[in-house]
C-alpha cells in the first residue's frame, strides 16, 4: 500500500513545488518552473489514482471504513492533560492532528482536483507563456493545490479549515495577480473578506460541534451522530449546521455571499477555471457533504440549504442572461450551478450533489479554458459584443466548447444531463408541496442555463464578426499545450456522466453506489423520516425511480434545454454590430436590473462596507470605523487629556493660591501688616539727630512742666 | 550554572550597559558593536534554558528558583527570588529575542546620542526580564517601575515630533496605575502579616493568604482590591478605555522602541493578570459582576480596536490600534478562566510579539527611507521592493490569523477555550465568542486594505521610484520572526506542552471545582498547607466548605 500509506505526500508534493518557487523561483528558467510545478501536480495525480485504487481494494476487506493516516499532533498536546469541558461537563481532549482521511467522498474529490488541476497547469504553461511573474503564478497555483488537497484529505474539521483558509488565500493572491490594476486588487480584497465572513461562521459551527461532540474528528463526530443518541432537530446541531452552511455560502458563492465570485474573474483565466469553477468553489459542497451525518439530524438546516441553493441557482442564472463579458457569463453560470448542488444536498440527495460537482468540474473548467483560448485568440478582448464567427478560425476551441455547452445545458448523453436530471428528480420526489416549487425553480433555471450558454456560443462562434480588422487579423488557434487539455476535458464532459447512468435508463448508477458507504446511513435517515422505511428494508432504494413521472420530467428538462437553444438561435443567429438583446426589447427595466446585477453590489457598498456614501453620511463598517475614530480621539482620549488639563488647572490654581493666599496673605500678609502698623512709628524715627535732640528736649521740657505744675 | 541561569540572563544586558558607560561617546561604531554583542549574547545565553526547561516542563511549581524569601531586605520581608514557569519562560524567550532584534534594527535608525540610546535600551531589557522572573512582590514592583524610566527616555529623546507629549502621557498614565497597585500590594502584605504574623512580599506566601481577603473583609473590599491591581494591568495591556496612550507612544517612539513596547511591555499587563489577579482574587472573579465587565471590555477592545484601526491614515497608528484588538483576544482568553483559553492567551501574547513586532519593523523600514508614515504617500511598493513586500505579506497573514502561521493557533485556542465555558458571568461562552469573531473578519479588512494601498497598484509617487529593497541586516531582523511564525503555526505542540502545567495549575487556583485531568502530573488542586497557629483561628480558608467556592460548586452542577 505504498500510495495509501504515504497519502500525506499528495498535498505535500505541490506544497514542495510552491516552496521551491518561493525561494528560488526568481532565478529559474521558465521551462524549469513549468517542469517543477506541472511535475509535482502530475505526481500528485498519479499518487491520487494509486491511492484511490488501493483504497478500493483495502475498503472491500475493511467493511468500507474510511482510511485514516495520522502524521503528527498539530494543535494541542498528546499528553492527555490538556482538556476542555463539553456541554455535558465531560472532559474532552483539545487536539487536532495533521491527519489524512480517504473514503469514497474524498477519493472522488481527490481524483478530479488533481486531474483537472494537472490539465490546467499544463494549459497555463501555454496561456501564461508571455506574461511576467511566471514563477509567481505557478508558485501560487502549487500553493493552491496544496491547500485544496489538505482541505479534501483532512481527517478533522480544524485541518479542513486550514485548507479552507489556504485556498481563500491563494484565491486572493491569484485574483490579485495583476496587482497593478486597482480593479484586480479590489476584487482580491473583496474575495478574501467575503470569504472571511463565511469562515467566521465555519469557526463558530466547528466550536458548537466540539462543544457538543467533544471532538472534531470526522470519525468521532459521525459515529456519535449515527448512534441515535441525538434527536432529529436538535437545536445545537441545527445551529452548528447552519453556521457551517454560512461558511459554505462564503466559499461556494451562495446568496447572500456570492458577490465576490463574479469579480474574481479579474484573475488570469486558468485561475478562474481551476479555482473559481472546478475546485475551490466546490469546497462548500464538500464540507456539507462531509457533514451529512449532522445535516441529516437538522431538517430545518437542510431546508435552508435547499432553499438558498434553489434561489441562488435562478438568481445567478437570470443575471447571466444579459452579461456581455464572456467570463462573467461563465462566473454567474458557476454560481448558478453551485446552487443546483446545494439544492441537491438540501433535499438529502448527497450523491446527486456530489455527482454534479464531478461532472461540472469537467465541463465548467473546459468552458473557462475555452473562453481563455478565445480571449487569447482575440488579443485580450473579453466582450462578446466584439466577437462573432470564430467557429472556423479556432476550430478546436469551438468544438470543445460546444461539447461543454451541450453538457451544461443538459442534453443527453452529455455529462450534465445525468447529474442535473438526478437533482431535479430528487427534488421532485421530496415530500411536501414546497419541494415542487423548488423543482419548478430548478426547471426554469435549466431553461435559462441553456439559453445563456447557447447565447454565448452564438455570439462568440456564429453570428457576424464584430471585431476590429486588426484583431481579426491576429486570430489564431492556441498552441498544443492549451488545446490538448481542452480535448481531454471535452472527452470527460462527454463521458463523465455515464458513471451515474440511472436505473431508469437501464444503467446501474455506479457513482451513487460508490458513495453509499459515506451517505447511505444518512439517506436512510431521510427515508425513515419520510416514512419510506420499507423501501430501505427491501434494499432497493433506487426502485421508485422507474415511474412514468420520471420519464416525463426527464423529457421536460431535455425539452427545456432544447427550448433555450432554440431561443438563443432565434435571437443571435444573425447578430451583427449593434444587435439588440431580446430581453432589452421585451422590457428595458428588467434588462437594466439584470445587467446591473440587481444593484446588489451598490447596495452592499452603501449599507455594509460604506465604500459609497449615502449623501454625506457614510454607513456600514467604514461608517462605524469613522465614528469609532472620532469617539476615540474626542471622547476617550479627550477624557484623558481633560484629566491632564484638570491636573494642570488645579496645579495653576494651587500655585496661585500658594503664591497669593498662603504665601501672600498667610506669610507675607502679617509681615506687610506689621510693616504698615510700624509706619506711623517710623515717622517718628527718621534718622535726623537734631530731630531726636529736639524731641528729647521737648520731652524733657514736658516732664519738667508736669512735675512743676502737678 | 543551572541554578543561576536566571540571574545571568537578567543581568547580561545590564553588564553591557555598564560597559558602555566607559566607551567614549564619539566612538559610535564601537558602541553599536558592543550593544549588539550584548543583545545577541543576552539571547544566546537564554538558549540553554530551552532544553533545561523542556526536561522539566511537566513538573509542578516554579523552576530554576533562585534565592529565598526575605533574603534581600529581611527587616521588611523583601527577597531576591527569581523563578519561572511555562508562562514566564515563553515570555522571557520572547523578550531576549525581540531585544536582540530591536537593537539590531536600530543600527542606522539612531544617529544622535547613540551611547545613551543603547545604554537605556539595555537597562530596559533587564527591567522587563526582571518583571517576568520576580517571585517577590517587592522585587517585581522595583522592576515594574524601573523599566518605565528607560522607555520614557527612549520615547522622549529619540521620538518623533510630539515626543514629549507622548512620553509624559505614557509615563504618567502607567504610573497612575502603578500607584494603585502599590496600595494593593501593601494591603496584601499587611493582610498576610495579620493572618500569619509574618511580614513578607514572597509571592508563594501571598498566594496562600490573598484569596482569604474575600471572606475576611467581604466582597466589597476584595473587589476594590482587585480593581487596584486591575487598573495597573489594564492600563499596561492596554484594555479599552485605557488605551489612548498607546497610539501616541507608538507613533512617536523610535522603531525599536515600538517593537519592544508592543512586543514585550504590553505583555507585562496580561502577565500580571495571570500571575497575580487570577490566583489572588478567585472569588471576585467567579462571583459578582467584575468578570462580566472585564469580558465586555475585552470584546469591546477587539471590535473597537479593529474599527478604529480600519480608518487610520498613519500606518503606525493603524498597527497600534490593531494591537488593542489583538490584546483584547488575550484578555478574553485569560478571563475565560479555562486552561485552553489561558494557554491560547499566552500563545497569542507570544504571537503578537512576533507578528506585531515585525509589523513595526516593517513600518520602520519604510519610514527610514521616506520619513513619512502616511498611507496616502505610498502605493505600488511591491514593484520596487519585492522582498520587502513578500515578508510583509507573510507577517500580515500571520497577524490576521491565517492557519499554518502562528496567529491562528493562539486565536483558535482562545476562542475555543472561551466557547467551551458554559457560564461566563451569566452568559454562555458562545455568546462572548460570537461577539469576538467579527474581530477576525475586521483584521483581514484593515490589513488587506493597508496592503492594497501601500503595495499594490503602480508607483504613482515619484519619491517612491528609487526605494531600495531590504539590506541583508534588515532581512536578518525578520528571519528569526519568520521562523517562529512558521514554527508555531506548523508545530505548536511543544508550546502547548510547556503551557500545559502552568495553565492547569492557574485554573485550579481560581476554580477549584474545575475538573482536573485525571492523571495530571501537577499537584495544583491541593488545598493550601496549614500555616501558623494564627491562621487556624481565622475563618476557614478559601476552598473549604463555608466559602463561596462551595456555592459555585453547587451552581456548577445545576
Amino acid at each position: 500500500m505504498i500510495f495509501l500509506d504515504n497519502i500525506w505526500l499528495i498535498p505535500l508534493l505541490p506544497g514542495f513545488g510552491a516552496a521551491i518557487m518561493f525561494f528560488f523561483g526568481r532565478r529559474l528558467q521558465k521551462s524549469t518552473v513549468s517542469a517543477v510545478c506541472v511535475g509535482v501536480v502530475a505526481l500528485a495525480f498519479i499518487m491520487a489514482c494509486g491511492s484511490v485504487l488501493q483504497y478500493n481494494a483495502w475498503a472491500d476487506a475493511h467493511n468500507h471504513q474510511p482510511f485514516e493516516k495520522i502524521v503528527y499532533t498539530w494543535l494541542g498536546t498528546d499528553t492527555g492533560h490538556f482538556n476542555y469541558l463539553t456541554k455535558d461537563g465531560a472532559q474532552a481532549k483539545f487536539q487536532a492532528d495533521a491527519g489524512f482521511l480517504l473514503d469514497p467522498l474524498s477519493g472522488i474529490w481527490l481524483l478530479f482536483v488533481t486531474g483537472v488541476g494537472m490539465l490546467i497547469h499544463i494549459y497555463s504553461t501555454g496561456y501564461m507563456a508571455h506574461e511576467g511573474g511566471y514563477y509567481r503564478f505557478f508558485g501560487y497555483l502549487n500553493l493552491f493545490m496544496f491547500s485544496m488537497l489538505t482541505l479534501i484529505l483532512a481527517n478533522n474539521y480544524v485541518l479542513m479549515f486550514v485548507g479552507w483558509e489556504g485556498v481563500g488565500l491563494c484565491s486572493y493572491l491569484l485574483i490579485g495577480f495583476y496587482f497593478h490594476r486597482k480593479s484586480a486588487s479590489d476584487a482580491a480584497n473583496k474575495a478574501f473578506i467575503t470569504n472571511r465572513i463565511g469562515d467566521a461562521g465555519f469557526i463558530l459551527g466547528m466550536f458548537f460541534i466540539a462543544w457538543y461532540f467533544g471532538s472534531l474528528r470526522y470519525i468521532d463526530v459521525n459515529r456519535l451522530a449515527h448512534n441515535g443518541h441525538f434527536q432529529i432537530g436538535d437545536p445545537i446541531i441545527t445551529a452548528a449546521t447552519l453556521l457551517l452552511f454560512v461558511g459554505a455560502c462564503g466559499k461556494s458563492a451562495q446568496l447572500p455571499l456570492y458577490v465576490w465570485l463574479p469579480d474574481a474573474m479579474e484573475g488570469p483565466t486558468p485561475v478562474s477555471a481551476l479555482i473559481h469553477a472546478a475546485t475551490m468553489v466546490t469546497a462548500g459542497v464538500y464540507m456539507v457533504a462531509r457533514s451529512n451525518a449532522l445535516f441529516i439530524l437538522a431538517p430545518s438546516s437542510m431546508k435552508v440549504v435547499a432553499i438558498v441553493g434553489a434561489l441562488t441557482a435562478i438568481f445567478a442564472a437570470s443575471i447571466g442572461l444579459v452579461q456581455h463579458d464572456i467570463k462573467r457569463v461563465l462566473a454567474y453560470s458557476t454560481v448558478s450551478q453551485l446552487g443546483y448542488m446545494f439544492l441537491a444536498l438540501g433535499v438529502g440527495a448527497f450523491a446527486a450533489g456530489v455527482f454534479h460537482v464531478f461532472t461540472h468540474a469537467f465541463f465548467k473548467a473546459l468552458l473557462f479554458l475555452g473562453a481563455g483560448s478565445v480571449i487569447h485568440a482575440m488579443s485580450g478582448e473579453q466582450d462578446m459584443r466584439n466577437m462573432g464567427a470564430l467557429a472556423h478560425k479556432i476550430p478546436i476551441t469551438y468544438r470543445t466548447m460546444f461539447i461543454a455547452t451541450l453538457a451544461i445545458a443538459g442534453i443527453p448523453p452529455f455529462a450534465g444531463f445525468f447529474s442535473k436530471d438526478e437533482i431535479l428528480w430528487q427534488t421532485w420526489t421530496s415530500e411536501g408541496g414546497a419541494y415542487r416549487v423548488l423543482w419548478a425553480i430548478g426547471f426554469i433555471t435549466a431553461l435559462m442555463t441553456a439559453f445563456y450558454m447557447f447565447r454565448l456560443i452564438y455570439l462568440t462562434f456564429y453570428s457576424k464578426p464584430r471585431m476590429s480588422h486588426e484583431v481579426e487579423h491576429h486570430i489564431h488557434e492556441s498552441p498544443k499545450s492549451m488545446t490538448v487539455p481542452l480535448v481531454v476535458l471535452a472527452v470527460m464532459s462527454f463521458i463523465a456522466g455515464w458513471l451515474g447512468w440511472p436505473h431508469s435508463l437501464f444503467g446501474s448508477d455506479h457513482f451513487a453506489r460508490y458513495l453509499d458507504p459515506v451517505f447511505a446511513r444518512g439517506e436512510a435517515h431521510v427515508l425513515v423520516e419520510e416514512g419510506k422505511a420499507q423501501q430501505l428494508a427491501a434494499g432497493e432504494r433506487e426502485e421508485e425511480h422507474t415511474s412514468p413521472i420520471e420519464y416525463g420530467l426527464m423529457f421536460l428538462s431535455v425539452a427545456a434545454a432544447g427550448a433555450g437553444w432554440y431561443l438563443a438561435d432565434r435571437s443571435y443567429r444573425n447578430a451583427d454590430k449593434g444587435y439588440t438583446e431580446p430581453i432589452a426589447a421585451l422590457s428595458p427595466p428588467v434588462y437594466n436590473t439584470l445587467l446591473n446585477k440587481y444593484y446588489v453590489d451598490e447596495g452592499y457598498d452603501y449599507v455594509f462596507t460604506g465604500r459609497r456614501k449615502a449623501g454625506d453620511v457614510r454607513l456600514g463598517i467604514m461608517g462605524l470605523g469613522d465614528a469609532s475614530s472620532w469617539f476615540d480621539s474626542h471622547v476617550v482620549d479627550g477624557l484623558v487629556n481633560f484629566a491632564g488639563w484638570i491636573t494642570r488647572l488645579t496645579a495653576t490654581l494651587s500655585s496661585w493660591w500658594d503664591k497669593w493666599i498662603i504665601d501672600g496673605i498667610g506669610v507675607n500678609g502679617p509681615a506687610i501688616l506689621a510693616r504698615m502698623l510700624s509706619y506711623p512709628a517710623r515717622l517718628l524715627e527718621w534718622g535726623l539727630v537734631q530731630w531726636y535732640a529736639l524731641m528729647m528736649t521737648i520731652g524733657l521740657v514736658g516732664f519738667v512742666f508736669y512735675y512743676v505744675y502737678h | 550554572m543551572q541554578s543561576h541561569i536566571l540571574s545571568i540572563i537578567l543581568f547580561t544586558p545590564l553588564v553591557g550597559a555598564i560597559l558602555l558607560l566607559f566607551v567614549p561617546k564619539e566612538n559610535k561604531d564601537a558602541i553599536r558593536w558592543i550593544a549588539n554583542i550584548f543583545a545577541l549574547g543576552g539571547f544566546l545565553i537564554s538558549l540553554p534554558l530551552v532544553p533545561w526547561f523542556w526536561a522539566q516542563r511537566f513538573e509542578p511549581g516554579f523552576k530554576f528558583v533562585e534565592g529565598s524569601a526575605n533574603n534581600w531586605i529581611p527587616s521588611i520581608g523583601a527577597g531576591y527570588v527569581l523563578g519561572i514557569d511555562g508562562i514566564s519562560f515563553l515570555l522571557i524567550m520572547l523578550t531576549t529575542l525581540l531585544g536582540w532584534i530591536s537593537i539590531l534594527s536600530s543600527w542606522t535608525a539612531i544617529e544622535n546620542r547613540v551611547k545613551e540610546y543603547y545604554i537605556w535600551f539595555l537597562v530596559l531589557q533587564t527591567g522587563m526580564l526582571g518583571v517576568f522572573m520576580a517571585l517577590d512582590f517587592f522585587l517585581f514592583f522595583v522592576f515594574w517601575e524601573a523599566m518605565l524610566v528607560p522607555m520614557y527616555l527612549l520615547i522622549g529623546i529619540w521620538g518623533g515630533p510630539r515626543k514629549l507629549y507622548a512620553a509624559i502621557k505614557f509615563f504618567l498614565y502607567t504610573l497612575a496605575g502603578s500607584v494603585l497597585m502599590l496600595l494593593g500590594i501593601l494591603f496584601l502584605y499587611f493582610h498576610h502579616q495579620h493572618v500569619t504574623g509574618v511580614y513578607t512580599f514572597s509571592l508563594e506566601a501571598l498566594y496562600q493568604t490573598a484569596p482569604r481577603i474575600y471572606t475576611d473583609y467581604g466582597p466589597y473590599a476584595a473587589t476594590l482590591l482587585f480593581l487596584s491591581f486591575f487598573f495597573a494591568f489594564a492600563i499596561k495591556v492596554p484594555m479599552f478605555p485605557f488605551h489612548t496612550w498607546l497610539p501616541d507612544a507608538h507613533v512617536e517612539a523610535p522603531t525599536a522602541g515600538s517593537v519592544i513596547l508592543a512586543g514585550v511591555l504590553l505583555k507585562m499587563g496580561t502577565y500580571g493578570f495571570i500571575r497575580f489577579s487570577l490566583p489572588f482574587f478567585p472569588d471576585v472573579l467567579t462571583h459578582g459582576r467584575v468578570r462580566f465587565w472585564v469580558m465586555a471590555l475585552s470584546v469591546i477592545a477587539i471590535l473597537y480596536g479593529a474599527l478604529v484601526s480600519l480608518m487610520q491614515k498613519d500606518m503606525k497608528k493603524l498597527v497600534a490600534y490593531s494591537s488593542v484588538s489583538h490584546l483584547g483576544f488575550c484578555t478574553l482568553g485569560i478571563f475565560a478562566l479555562s486552561p485552553l483559553g489561558l494557554s491560547g492567551s499566552v500563545l497569542q501574547q507570544i504571537n503578537h510579539g512576533i507578528s506585531t513586532g515585525a509589523l513595526f519593523l516593517i513600518v520602520g523600514i519604510l519610514y527610514e527611507r521616506r520619513h513619512t508614515r502616511e498611507i496616502a504617500e505610498y502605493g505600488g511598493i511591491s514593484n520596487v521592493m519585492p522582498v520587502y513586500a513578500t515578508i510583509t505579506m507573510i507577517m500580515f497573514l500571520s497577524s490576521m490569523g491565517l492557519p499554518l502561521l502562528n496567529g491562528f493557533v493562539g486565536e483558535f485556542s482562545i476562542l475555543q477555550g472561551t466557547f467551551m465555558e458554559k457560564d461566563i458571568a451569566g452568559h454562555p461562552g458562545w455568546f462572548w465568542v460570537a461577539w469576538s469573531v467579527p474581530g477576525v473578519i475586521l483584521a483581514a479588512a484593515y490589513l488587506l486594505w493597508l496592503y492594497q494601498r501601500v503595495f499594490f497598484g503602480t508607483v504613482t509617487n515619484p519619491k517612491n521610484e528609487k526605494l531600495h529593497d531590504l539590506t541583508p541586516r534588515e532581512v536578518a531582523t525578520f528571519v528569526p520572526l519568520l521562523i517562529m511564525a512558521f514554527w508555531i503555526g506548523l508545530y505548536p505542540k511543544p508550546f502547548f506542552q510547556i503551557l500545559e502545567q502552568p495553565v492547569n495549575h492557574t485554573v485550579a487556583m481560581v476554580r477549584p471545582d474545575y475538573p482536573q485531568p485525571a492523571t495530571a502530573t501537577n499537584a495544583a488542586a491541593q488545598p493550601p498547607a496549614a500555616m501558623t497557629p494564627a491562621a487556624m483561628e481565622m475563618p476557614p480558608m478559601h476552598p473549604t466548605s463555608a466559602s463561596p467556592a462551595a456555592n459555585s460548586a453547587k451552581k456548577g452542577k445545576k
